[in-house]
């Protein structure tokens, strides 16, 4: 029997003087993953966006559970956005988005 | 509740906006006690005026000497001058004997290598031997994984995550401290954690490297420069009255 795929999802702060583009921070972090652990490692991450509140500046990412640890290094070393100084912080992890937005709540 | 320590913030100290800025955000990452590098010479009523300033936030400050001598005497001589200064004395080392000198001497808590030369990291295992045995920490500061790319950062992760496998085989403890000057290079422990996996640390191992390590040297020191103190494991308890 094929096993379901565990998911994370990842709530996070983006810290930047300027407004993003939701596909600048997707680019972000992809490269940053692609930089660290290379295209082998980025595929195994099953990397997806799925949120992102320009105006509050925060952001849901999803990955596969097992790239987890992997995903949360290469947004930590996200340092720019183009020429623009960024910094990214990982404010909660969960195994879904219901748990996630109960956590917010509380 | 842990308790998550930086060692090495370098925040400016002669800005005392963006010193309150660094410090402030240190706080709301999470972090409950600072390690500050101070000039030799620095007057006791700037360390006073920066304690003040820290404890508004919120933060316990933790005076700290980066020493960077270029020859063992010279760093005997340091230590000689400035050990009862400081809360936390770091020592860069630059040479071989230095690195040699710093490693076995007892006075010296904390034990970091440059970024720029990885030949200059002489973090072995005969300096870790000596480092075990006079409990001296490895520092690795996270703000060159972060600042640093392409064949740099390769060049800087490969040594550190030889270093790592030596100070674990010898049981030297490590400290994770973000040692910037940039507070968009500030992080929160868990970002710190995740980032240590780049170099084989497990999270609990990069955890305790942010918490109980880094700890363990402030109280321990704390504990050599209070007045009570007369040796290990001895100190006055009660002072007959004048």
């Amino acid at each position: 029997m094929i096993r379901r795929v565990k998911q994370r999802y990842l709530v996070l702060k983006i810290e930047s003087a300027e407004p993003l583009e939701e596909e600048d921070l997707r680019d972000a972090v992809w490269s940053a993953l692609i930089k660290l652990f290379g295209e082998y490692g980025a595929s195994r991450a099953s990397l997806f966006l799925v949120q992102y509140d320009g105006e509050r500046k925060e952001a849901v990412l999803r990955c596969s559970h097992k790239a987890l640890e992997m995903v949360h290094a290469s947004i930590a070393s996200v340092t720019k956005i183009g020429e623009k100084p960024v910094a990214m912080q990982v404010l909660r992890i969960s195994g879904t988005l219901r748990a996630l937005k109960k956590k917010a709540r509380n | 509740m842990t308790k998550f320590v930086d060692l090495h913030l370098c925040a400016p100290l002669k800005d005392a906006e963006q010193f309150r800025k660094m410090v402030t955000k240190s706080f709301e990452l999470g972090y409950r006690l600072v390690g500050i590098p101070f000039p030799p010479n620095i007057e006791l009523i700037e360390v006073e005026r920066l304690c003040k300033i820290c404890g508004e936030v919120g933060l316990d400050l933790v005076s700290r000497i980066d020493l960077t001598p270029k020859s063992p005497h010279e760093l005997l001589a340091s230590l000689r001058r400035l050990r009862r200064k400081f809360e936390v004395v770091s020592v860069l080392c630059m040479s071989k004997p230095v690195a040699r000198q710093a490693a076995k001497d007892r006075r010296v808590d904390v034990l970091s290598f440059p970024v720029a030369k990885p030949r200059n990291r002489f973090f072995d295992s005969a300096e870790a031997e000596l480092a075990s045995e006079s409990s001296s920490s490895l520092e690795i500061d996270v703000a060159p994984l972060l600042s640093l790319e392409g064949f740099l950062r390769i060049r800087l992760i490969s040594s550190l995550r030889r270093e790592v496998a030596i100070a674990k085989s010898f049981r030297v403890p490590i400290v994770i401290s973000s040692g910037t000057t940039n507070d968009s290079l500030l992080r929160n422990p868990h970002d710190y954690s995740a980032l240590a996996l780049l170099f084989d640390m497990n999270p609990s191992l990069a955890l305790s490297a942010l918490s109980e390590a880094p700890l363990c040297i402030v109280e321990r020191n704390r504990l050599k420069l209070s007045p009570d103190f007369v040796a290990p494991g001895l100190r006055v308890v009660r002072r007959r009255d004048p």
